[in-house]
């Protein structure tokens, strides 16, 4: 990612002007205004991958992908199903280390840490990373042990500390009033979407470096997704978050910068806005505007 | 075109139907059957004696209860032997262990589920009856090797390969995203299976072990041939045993010699009825009351 690159005179952009719902009021305060939050540009990097390759046995998966991601920043991976998005994402927390026959060379760093180095902690890597999958699934366990379970898992038992982390990261996903008279029930007795925002809560209360999105709206309503794209907004203040979209408008909407991939390539990544109005490639603008994928 | 779907419904329904209440019927029709024949032995007067432990026919004492603690003594130490081996096989193979391993290991599985009960009857004569006369003599008790012990190792190994089975069944269903989810917070493997994987699965594990318990209740053949049935209540790992099941296929032959002999063997079948009818609706509560707490 060019972080030199000049930030463009945002104009209205046509594919993705619809009016602002209730919820979203403050995401698109004006019409018009930047959906990119200039500071974006100045955010130090976070997560560093450098000439990434990933194959699935003999078939290569990732091809030589260079990115970048600033902190607090929000950057979305977009595509065509099957181009790479998920297995990207899963570099950054060694989720792929779960596959037999994967390899993987090139580099990826995580704040300081180079995460392939041989002499790495995995599991430690693990705790400080936040991820929240397509599908919600909450553990067969209480609203406040899912929530706190990678707290135990880090050994935490005093129950101040977890009570406030509970307490937290339920207010952080907007879930804390729905559910904090029921801290006791299963977390399988919820609605969709709380399960989800159950799912980023029970991501939030370790404090990741990093939280990892793997379409993290495409089972849920538009009520419900709009609640979580409010919630993306507000998230990136204090955390760097990667989200894979298949919706086109949801990235417009929540991330800094957006990247493209086909086949197993990074096409174009840049500043959302400019991507979804002026991309430089031309394969990137067929694929925005619908024309395939 | 329409109607003739529509017809065609009905008629499954109706076939379904008449199926369910078959399947329902018969097993209906088999209770009541045994309720009636043992109806003589079932009297105040002979409650009694179906209660006590003595059995001597020919004097008319039929009391069952050796044979129900054979019987019991025999499945719970079967369960107790087999079930936690199973389960940790079980979890190894779902959480460890290789795709490739898993699925050379399943049809194996299948295969060791259907040898007949009389195949292990033998294995048990010929190994496992051996095996503990000479552990007796290595401990100094003495023993003819046809024990409560070799039934016990004997019905273990005859059900190990069905609860295994339905364990790794029960195990494998459990959602990938649940285990990711765990390992991606940075729990280790054997974390993730404790906390959440069986959890999510303990409702179908409990099935499949009570469906193990009323299998080998039941269980007749290879049970009989190493368990030495002798109607004393069972005290030693040792010592001989006689379950129910051993009893009924021993003795239904002098059923009509013996006057009362068919109402006390009778009642015998119908606890044997009962009691694996009563275990499987105690995990089918247990199951549903689990469910609703989630
Ligand atoms: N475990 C695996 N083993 C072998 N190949 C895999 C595996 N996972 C993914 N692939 C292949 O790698 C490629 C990229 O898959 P990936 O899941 O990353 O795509 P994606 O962009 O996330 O797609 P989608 O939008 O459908 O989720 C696909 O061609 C897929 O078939
Ligand atoms: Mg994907």
């Amino acid at each position: 990612m060019d972080l030199n690159e000049r930030p463009v005179i945002p104009e209205p952009v046509p594919t993705i002007t619809e009016p602002p719902r209730a919820g979203e009021a403050h995401i698109l305060s004006q019409q018009g205004t930047p959906l990119t939050d200039r500071a974006a540009l100045e955010a130090p990097t976070m997560v560093s991958v450098k000439d990434l390759n990933l194959f699935y046995g003999r078939k290569q998966a990732l091809h030589g992908i260079n990115l970048e991601v600033g902190k607090n920043t929000v950057m979305a991976l977009i595509g065509p199903s099957g181009c790479g998005k998920s297995t990207l994402l899963r570099c950054i927390n060694r989720m792929n280390d779960l596959i037999d026959n994967v390899r993987i060379d090139g580099h990826v760093r995580v704040g300081q840490s180079d995460i392939y180095a041989p002499d790495v902690d995995v599991i430690g890597l693990r705790m400080r990373m936040g991820m929240v999958f397509q599908k919600s699934n909450p553990f067969p366990k209480s609203i406040y042990e899912n929530v706190a379970y990678g707290l135990r898992v880090q050994g935490v038992k005093n129950r101040a500390v977890l009570d406030e982390a509970v307490e937290r990261s339920l207010i952080s996903a907007g879930l804390w009033d729905e559910v904090k008279d029921r801290l006791n029930e299963s977390g399988l007795g919820l609605s969709g979407g709380q399960q989800q925002r159950l799912c980023i809560a029970r991501a939030l209360a370790v404090k990741p470096e990093v939280l990892l999105m793997d379409e993290p709206c495409s089972a849920l309503d538009p009520l419900a997704t709009s609640r979580i794209e409010e919630l993306i907004f507000e998230l990136k203040r204090d955390f760097t978050i990667v989200i894979v979209t298949h919706n086109m408008q949801q990235a417009a909407r929540v991330s800094d910068f957006t990247a493209f991939f086909w086949m197993g390539k990074l096409i174009e990544v840049g500043l959302t806005e400019k991507l979804f109005t002026n991309p430089r490639e031309r394969m990137t603008e067929d694929y925005i505007s619908g024309r395939f994928g | 075109m329409r109607v003739d779907r529509r017809w065609g419904d009905a008629a499954v329904t109706v076939l379904a139907r008449g199926a369910l209440f078959l399947v329902f019927g018969l097993a209906l029709v088999l209770g009541l059957t045994l309720l009636l024949r043992a109806c003589p032995m079932l009297g105040s007067l002979e409650r009694s004696t179906l209660l006590g432990s003595a059995w001597a026919p020919a004097q008319g004492s039929f009391g069952l209860r050796t044979f129900l603690a054979g019987s019991l003594a025999v499945t719970v130490l079967a369960l107790g032997l087999s079930v936690p081996l199973c389960l940790l096989s079980a979890l190894y193979l779902s959480e460890h262990a290789s795709r490739r391993l898993r699925e050379r290991v399943q049809p194996v599985l299948d295969v060791a589920a259907g040898v007949p009960s009389v195949v292990f009857g033998l294995f048990g004569v010929m190994f496992v009856v051996p095996g503990v006369a000479a552990l007796g003599r290595l401990l100094g008790v003495p023993t003819t090797g046809y024990s409560l012990l070799a039934g016990g190792l004997v019905l273990a190994l005859m059900a190990a390969p069905f609860t295994l089975s339905v364990a790794l069944d029960v195990l494998l269903a459990v959602p990938m995203g649940l285990r990711e989810t765990a390992l991606a917070m940075g729990a280790t493997r054997w974390e993730t299976a404790w906390h959440v994987v069986l959890r999510e699965a303990r409702g179908g594990l409990l099935v499949a072990v009570v469906m193990g318990f009323a299998r080998a209740f039941g269980e007749t053949l290879a049970v009989m041939m190493v368990v030495g049935n002798v109607a004393v209540l069972p005290t030693s790992l040792f010592g001989p045993a006689y379950p129910l099941s051993a009893l009924l296929a021993n003795t239904y032959g002098e059923m009509m010699s013996i006057p009362r002999m068919e109402g006390a063997l009778m009642s015998a079948a119908l606890l044997l009825f009962l009691a694996t009818g009563a275990v499987s609706c105690a995990a089918t509560l247990v199951l549903r009351r689990m469910r609703r707490l989630g």
